[in-house]
């Protein structure tokens, strides 16, 4: 290999870094839900976390008016903290609450909710994170809520929920 | 007033900076290469001049000056003086400042140990240098001032982020910053060397010292911010593979591996090239580092700043010293005059050369694992998230024959040894080693293939590095930090097997079994605090006759208003006892969640030994 190629090599390599990194950069404040793709493909198949059926979650969403998609395990802490916010979502009565499963172990989910309550309609499991990541997924916790019919999405909320978002989210539902 | 000081100040040192860099740039068409006296004073000029305006920062924080903004947005007149004085670097501005001091001090020092050394590789070094620290200046002044004035002055801060508000964090920063500031001597020195054609042995031993000095700063500060993890982030984890922790564990293997290639040009004189190459590598790494924590291209815990526009002036500053350095290597190879003496397969120089293959191949790993995910989002759109099962899975199989070879590589001879003369006491040593670690793994059960394998090996380098205490050979630095090393692993590797964790839901008054040891929640107080309210949770861990009491405590802030959870730890020889406890909303009860972390303080030790054998090795005139 002489001299030049492998200079010209280093340098065009080091200029691709560049880009991409100036790309990603003004990609940072890409996590605002208006940039972020609105309508989903929720045209995929899970497995539910209490019994060995699998369901598309497409026919979850099939009756009117709206879902929350919740994202959440067992071992993640921040999902302790929004627990609370899900168990009241879900006394209002108005959500279809689904829970999706992230990378947990079964046993310790269903520990999890016997600990601390279960707010959840429906919940399946998502074992190797793919589901998620299909939905857009950044993490857990991180919640959507979803008009069933047009199947966009109306909030999207990345980190646990808090008073701010839980009061945007009733705004919304009411 | 106080803060126009400081202002000026930065302002003087800038005018400072462009004056050497022309006087510099000068002399090097002046054939005698000279440098005058007066570059010297200019340069301890300037460093008077960043330490008065990091003072006068300082001095608004601790008497809470409310018209800087850097104050007003991470102060408050209610806390302690402690935080009030480790707020000034605990933020984006703030904490450049804190760059720029390190990288002048570290300039002066270098100035004043080089007067023996060639003078055109000195002017070279200066340069270089003084061209990084000019990059700052404005990179300081123009995007990220602390000195920003607001009218009018508002009367109350905001207050400083309560997950900050700790001790180890409070000293975490400026350490790491000595670590990761002291690879600039040694890019600077590097180029200096290159170019003027002096890369040999009197440069590697006095290189060596600056590559000592950000090794062991860069270490206590990996170990600092690791502690706060473990105490103050309530997982009961020490190291999360989070992409801020890769960014300074990049430049640690990086200045591991061109430690030992130093070690070996100023012994044998061969390397130069590599040693030249990393040189530029992990000062590279160093500025990505501080690229990627701070432009918030990475959405993690450390990402307390983050505004694009400065993302792009340290992205572009850094490439343009990337550049710079790839052309002056390409350009001044050929003054490296190449090693004429012999090397055989089986020596020491082979052994360096293999330590440095697994840094290169676990620097690789991180690397890819930490910048994948944006590169792939950028061009493909796609995102995904690479956790802690990526690392281990390629970390840890190739750990097994870097144990081993780290295990005999110090014993080999330079230039040329026998493969014949196979110690008997080693053969010992390593049946001994898979005998323990069989009956250990069998008792234990532990099922992950590897493991078996692991535990053999890093017994034997545990072993291996006991053994060599009383071996001939007189380098105690070595030994101290190989030995520091492999109990590392083998306290990491103990503690991921043996921890035990219960989790559950307690009221005051209730009590658990777990394993053999009763668990009582006693009682639960709230006590009022200069800044903050806390819970103070009391928990009785009852264990045969033994007693043990834990006092985790939930901290509500008010400025700005957060909780956090103070998990309580007790430590011992043998495990530490981990307790933490949160509110949950459903009255009366708390999620307390218990865990047993086998060996923990050993972690601790370990990377205290591993620098305290670099430190060993810089009072030492030879290694």
């Amino acid at each position: 290999m002489s001299k030049n190629f492998k200079l010209i090599s280093i340098v065009l390599f080091t200029l691709f870094s560049f880009f991409i990194l100036l790309k990603g950069l003004d990609k940072s404040n890409i996590y605002s839900p208006e940039i972020e793709q609105r309508k989903i493909n929720f045209n995929f198949k899970a497995k539910y976390l209490f019994s060995e059926e699998e369901v598309f979650i497409n026919e979850l969403l099939n009756n009117d008016g709206m879902s929350l998609i919740n994202i959440w395990a067992s071992w993640c802490l921040p999902c302790r903290d929004e627990h609370a916010y899900l168990l009241n979502l879900k006394s209002l009565n108005k959500l279809n609450i689904i829970g999706i499963n992230y990378k947990d172990d079964e046993k310790n989910a269903k520990q999890f909710l016997s600990e601390l309550g279960n707010p959840y309609t429906n919940i399946i499991t998502d074992p190797k994170g793919i589901n998620s990541i299909e939905l857009g997924a950044f993490g857990v916790p991180e919640s959507y809520l979803i008009d069933n019919k047009s199947k966009l999405i109306l909030q999207k909320h990345i980190g646990p929920l808090d008073d701010k978002a839980f009061a945007k989210l009733i705004k919304i539902i009411q | 007033m106080v803060n126009q000081l400081g202002n000026y100040s930065l302002y003087i040192a800038l005018l400072i900076s462009i004056f050497i860099i022309i006087k510099t740039s000068l002399s090097f068409r002046n054939s005698t290469n000279v440098l005058s006296g007066n570059i010297f004073s200019l340069i301890s000029v300037q460093s008077l001049m960043v330490i008065i305006s990091f003072l006068t920062l300082i001095y608004a924080f601790v008497i809470s000056d409310f018209s800087n903004e850097t104050v007003y947005n991470n102060s408050h007149t209610a806390k302690p003086l402690f935080y009030k004085i480790s707020g000034t670097w605990g933020n984006h501005e703030g904490s450049l400042l804190l760059w720029l001091l390190v990288l002048t001090i570290f300039l002066f020092l270098f100035t004043m140990d080089s007067k023996n050394l060639p003078q055109r590789y000195r002017t070279l070094t200066l340069f270089f240098q003084e061209i990084i620290i000019f990059g700052f200046l404005l990179f300081i002044l123009f995007t990220s001032n602390p000195f920003a004035n607001i009218y009018p002055i508002p009367s109350e801060g905001t207050g400083l982020n309560p997950i900050l508000q700790d001790p180890a964090l409070a000293i975490h920063p400026p350490i790491l910053y000595l670590g990761y500031v002291g690879t600039s001597i040694i890019f600077s020195s590097a180029l200096g060397a290159i170019i003027s054609g002096s890369i040999n042995k009197s440069w590697a031993s006095h290189i060596k010292r600056w590559v000592l000095i950000s090794w062991v700063f860069l270490s206590i500060g990996i170990l600092l911010g690791s502690i706060w993890a473990y105490y103050e982030l309530g997982w009961g984890g020490f190291w999360f593979w989070d992409p801020v922790e890769n960014v300074s564990l990049m430049p640690w293997l990086c200045l591991t591996a061109l430690l030992h290639t130093v070690f070996t040009l100023e012994k044998r004189g061969t390397f130069q090239s590599w040693a030249i190459i990393l040189s530029i590598t992990t000062f590279s790494l160093s500025m990505s580092g501080t690229f990627l924590v701070r432009s918030g291209i990475l959405n993690s815990i450390h990402t307390f700043a983050n505004d694009p526009s400065r993302g792009v002036f340290i992205l572009c500053f850094l490439f343009v010293l990337i550049f710079i350095s790839i052309f002056i290597y390409f350009f001044y190879q050929k003054t490296i005059t190449v090693d004429s003496t012999k090397t055989f397969l089986i020596s020491k120089e082979t052994a360096v050369l293999i330590n440095n293959l697994f840094m290169m191949f676990f620097l690789s790993v991180v690397l890819i694992g930490t910048v994948y995910p944006i590169f792939l989002e950028v061009i493909n759109n796609e995102k995904i998230s690479i956790g802690p099962p990526f690392y281990h899975k390629l970390i840890i199989p190739f750990l097994i024959p870097f144990l081993f070879f780290m295990a005999i590589g110090p014993n080999i001879k330079w230039i040329k040894d026998k493969l014949g003369k196979i110690n008997l006491k080693e053969i010992f040593i390593f049946v001994i080693s898979i005998i323990i670690s069989y009956f250990f793994v069998n008792k234990f059960g532990v099922s992950y293939l590897l493991s078996l394998p692991l535990f053999i090996f890093s017994l034997f380098l545990f072993f291996v590095t006991i053994k060599d205490f009383f071996g001939k050979n007189i380098n105690i630095s070595q030994k101290i930090s190989h030995f520091g090393f492999s109990l590392l692993i083998l306290s990491i590797l103990l503690n991921g097997v043996l921890a035990k964790e219960h989790s559950s839901n307690m009221r005051v008054g209730d009590e658990i079994k777990f394993l053999n040891k009763i668990i009582k929640f006693q009682k639960i107080e709230l006590v009022k605090k200069q800044n903050y309210e806390t819970l103070i949770g009391e928990f009785n861990i009852v264990d045969g006759n033994n007693s043990l009491s834990l006092k985790p405590e939930i901290r509500i802030y008010d400025q700005p208003q957060t909780i956090t959870s103070e998990a309580d730890i007790s430590s011992s020889i043998f495990a530490d006892n981990f307790l933490v406890f949160n509110i949950i909303k459903n009255d009366g009860f708390y999620n307390v969640r218990y865990q047993i972390k086998p060996f923990m303080i050993w972690i601790w030790i370990s990377v205290l030994l591993i620098s305290l054998g670099g430190i060993l090795s810089l009072k030492k005139k030879n290694v």
